[in-house]
């Protein structure tokens, strides 16, 4: 079953990668340059994994897939991900 | 905008059911104790996780309902999706004492904390207040001044989550005000509005743009388009408009 989200909902998952609070995180994309918040991207989650897409073109710029005891990030599609503060 | 802020790493921890509540014919409310419970605020969501005897993992993310106060407790509130994998089990067959594996809190977006101040607008389609239910519990439980208004589109009266506690906290407060509008069947005398949301029933609810106010939207991806694009029509700062979308989470 795939699901329509957005950015809010891909968090956890993010999360479990990144040390960061990633919905305030911004994401520039490959395809058209166009940057947004993490939260404000569509989502698409199922079972196999997740993919984060541009508002704005819909290129995929984060994919990740889980499989048994690993998972896949892709970040192709993703420019720049840009962290606020000092870090 | 502030920085993004160094958690680390989100591992899963387990919570215990210590109360259920129904709140609809498919909505039911689960309280957790989580012993490790770092606080959340109100906004946040969890993921839980199930996993099944042969190892096979579902994961969901549920807004949390209830009052950052409320800690060591959390409350999420879940709606069953007939077809789903996981709503159905938590709403109709998790009990008092079982264990819930869960990750948490998450997000830093969708959050409001009374120091922001406001006035608040929150507008909230169907399961979509669960989020804003935090926050208008956030706002009883820490004490603030912040008026707020919140416009809550339901499908029908029995589908409205929450509404006594709703209506009691409005009665009870000079600063919330809570209007309903219903999308299909409506009771005789209903005296809310009876219609999806629009230009004129925004016009009407909401704050004027002069006031600046904080707005929070949650539910449906249409929902929460349309609601956004009255808005700024409306005048509304787009910096100022924070959104939830969801689709049907089973």
């Amino acid at each position: 079953m795939e699901n329509q989200l957005d950015g809010n909902a891909s968090a956890g998952t993010l999360q479990a990668i990144f040390p960061f609070e990633m919905t305030e995180v911004t994401v520039t994309c490959a395809n058209c340059d166009d940057s947004n918040l993490i939260a404000e991207t569509v989502v698409y989650m199922s079972g196999m994994g997740t993919i984060v897409r541009c508002p704005s073109c819909d290129h995929a710029l984060i994919r990740i897939a889980h499989a048994k005891h690993r998972s896949l990030l892709d970040l192709h599609g993703a420019r720049v991900l840009q962290f606020n503060g000092d870090h | 905008m502030e920085g993004a802020e160094v958690l680390g790493r989100l591992n899963w921890q387990f919570g215990e059911v210590v109360a259920t509540q129904r709140e609809t014919d498919r909505a039911k409310s689960i309280t957790l104790s989580v012993p490790d419970w770092s606080g959340h605020r109100a906004g946040q969501h969890v993921d839980l996780r199930l996993t099944s005897e042969d190892g096979y993992h579902a994961e969901r993310s549920y807004s949390i309902a209830s009052a950052p106060e409320d800690r060591p407790r959390v409350t999420i509130t879940v709606e069953r999706i007939e077809t789903g994998e996981v709503s159905p089990y938590l709403t109709d067959e998790l009990h008092e004492g079982d264990k819930l594996e869960l990750r948490g809190p998450i997000g830093g977006y969708f959050v409001w904390e009374a120091s922001m101040g406001g006035p608040l607008f929150l507008v909230a389609g169907g399961s979509g207040i669960v989020p804003l239910m935090a926050m208008i519990r956030h706002q009883a439980a820490s004490g603030s001044s912040v008026p707020t208004r919140l416009l809550y589109s339901s499908r029908s009266l029995a589908e409205i989550i929450y509404r006594d506690e709703l209506e009691r906290l409005a009665q009870g407060s000079k600063r919330l005000e809570v209007r309903h509008t219903l999308t299909r069947e409506a009771p005789t005398g209903w005296a809310g509005y009876h219609r999806r949301v629009d230009a004129d029933m925004l016009r009407e609810v909401a704050w004027p743009a002069d006031k600046h106010p904080l707005t929070y939207i949650c539910g449906p991806t249409p929902f929460v388009e349309a609601t956004a694009t009255f808005l700024a029509a409306l005048g509304y700062a787009s910096q100022r408009i924070k959104t939830e979308r969801f689709g049907p989470s089973g």
